[in-house]
């Protein structure tokens, strides 16, 4: 398998240099790869996904996609490809359809087009019809937050999905409807669609992902299931 | 010329601030020990600034006057500073700097391209005087601007960062907010364009009309003290306004959101 995303040693100390948020994490993505990051609260999940998707800076340490080390100007390109889905769902307002219609007005994204129709059979999945299209994305619960910015990245078709725990707020039926969603989506492109999921549920982990990642105080665990 | 002389029994004036300590007394404001130290400042500062200024007018040299100008600027720029509640490290440098260009810019086009009837490009008569009024009113657009543009930087904290998620650069994360800050640090001064002769009588006018001067003549030194007040308003919040965005988004098209810290309030 061809190696797609790559971190080697990558540290990260908090503000005061006291304490290491991420201390050596070396591991390697490759397309298709279907990974679930498990770890308690505070182990550095989430600053992981960041630091991977190149949002935070990184005190030490290397990450490269294919192979190579991306420049300054490649930013924005890279990430409309490592695609980081926060846990604080932030809508950019208006109705739903108009927040799934924002990344379309970004230079990066000015060649491609909206599909309402895509976005539709998405909603299919999730058992909901074009109507949630038309809601006011300020009266918007936790849960339909997280549904509106996973379709929104979904749409986009980056080549690793990096998911930050994106069925937190969501009930039980609900998970199971976005886990589908989410493998479909997986499975349309199944040698070159790639995830990483953060969760704290175990049981989800098996459900989701083919490889299970540890991170324990900024420190990766084990590499394999 | 022809205008009343004040004497120093017309200063006393200034008693009638007993009129606002009656009062606080009354409703127990408590704001009796400000305004006595408020009125003295009042008094001292001004009675010592006539005497600096008697002096640098007589002396016409250029390194006192510029010393003159270096000074207030430098105040300025750092009353700008102290007045933001967020910081971020070497803010006060960029406050200095917006300061600087915003003012002394929109000073030497007076000088040079305006006034051409002052007896040299640097007659304290003029520069002192002019830069003091854009000075007050670039320190109330860099103040609103900076202030405003931090807090929209933290406010809008997780839009921007999903801007940046999506593939978009970081102008286009911070355009908002920046956006937003110009508005708001230019706002007062088109409020006070729109109204000016009709509402309010600006000060330095209002100075000239007392002193004699023809009011044809009052008015149009006012009009290019409302242009050169706008430009150097405008020049200085933008100008630090772009200054806060270069510190806190890097090259890498990161938000540097750690960077933003509370001004530390003990430390004052």
């Amino acid at each position: 398998m061809p190696r797609l995303l790559s971190a080697s040693n990558v540290s990260r100390q908090d503000r005061s240099r006291t304490r290491w948020l991420l201390k050596n994490i070396s591991f390697e993505i490759a397309a298709g790869d279907r990974i679930a990051l498990l770890g308690p609260t505070g182990s550095g999940k989430t600053l992981l996904l960041r630091a991977l998707s190149l949002l935070d800076p990184i005190d030490s340490g290397t990450i490269r996609w294919q192979e190579r080390v991306i420049r300054k100007r490649e930013v924005p390109a890279f990430r409309s490809q490592v695609m980081y889905v926060s846990q604080q769902p932030a809508l950019l307002a208006g109705t739903i359809e108009d927040c799934l219609r924002f990344p379309f007005v970004l230079v990066q994204r000015s060649a491609s087009h909206y599909s309402r129709e895509r976005i539709v059979e998405y909603l299919r999945v999730l058992n909901r019809d074009a109507s949630f299209l038309s809601l006011e994305s300020e009266h918007l619960s936790g849960g339909q937050r997280q549904l509106v910015v996973l379709l929104r990245a979904l749409q986009l078709d980056p080549q690793v999905l990096l998911l930050d725990e994106p069925t937190a707020a969501l009930d039980a039926a609900s998970v199971g409807l976005v886990e589908r969603l989410v493998h479909c989506w997986q499975q349309q492109a199944p040698d070159t669609r790639t995830l990483v999921w953060v969760t704290h549920d175990p049981r989800q982990a098996e459900r989701v992902a083919s490889r299970l990642l540890h991170l324990h105080a900024g420190c990766l665990q084990a590499n394999q299931e | 010329m022809e205008y009343v002389q004040l004497s120093s029994v017309q200063v006393a004036a200034a008693m009638l601030i007993l009129v606002n300590a009656a009062i606080s007394l009354m409703l127990r404001l408590r704001l009796e020990r400000s305004l006595l130290i408020a009125s003295v400042r009042t008094i001292v500062q001004l009675s010592l600034i006539g005497l600096v200024l008697h002096w640098v007018f007589a002396l016409q040299q250029l390194a006192l006057v510029a010393a003159m100008l270096v000074v207030m600027t430098v105040i300025a720029g750092w009353t700008a500073f102290q007045r933001t509640e967020l910081r971020y490290h070497r803010m006060l440098l960029d406050t200095m700097l917006a300061m600087w260009v915003g003012s002394w810019s929109v000073l030497a086009f007076a000088m040079l391209a305006v006034l051409q009837g002052a007896r040299s490009w640097h007659d304290p008569q003029y520069v002192i005087p002019l830069l003091g009024m854009i000075l007050g009113n670039t320190l109330n657009g860099i103040t609103l601007g900076l202030g405003s543009v931090l807090d929209g930087f933290r406010a809008c904290r997780h839009d921007v960062e999903t801007i940046l998620a999506l593939g978009g650069t970081r102008w286009e994360a911070a355009r908002q907010p920046i956006q937003k800050a110009a508005r708001t640090a230019m706002t007062p001064i088109v409020n006070s364009m729109m109204v000016v002769g009709l509402v309010s009588l600006p000060g330095m006018m209002t100075g000239q009309l007392l002193s004699g001067v023809e009011p044809v003549e009052a008015v149009k030194y006012q009009i290019v003290i409302m242009f050169l007040i706008a430009s150097g308003t405008a020049i200085g919040a933008v100008g630090v306004i772009l200054l806060a965005y270069r510190r806190l988004f890097n090259e890498r098209h990161q938000f540097l959101f750690a960077r933003l810290h509370r001004a530390d309030v003990t430390g004052r």
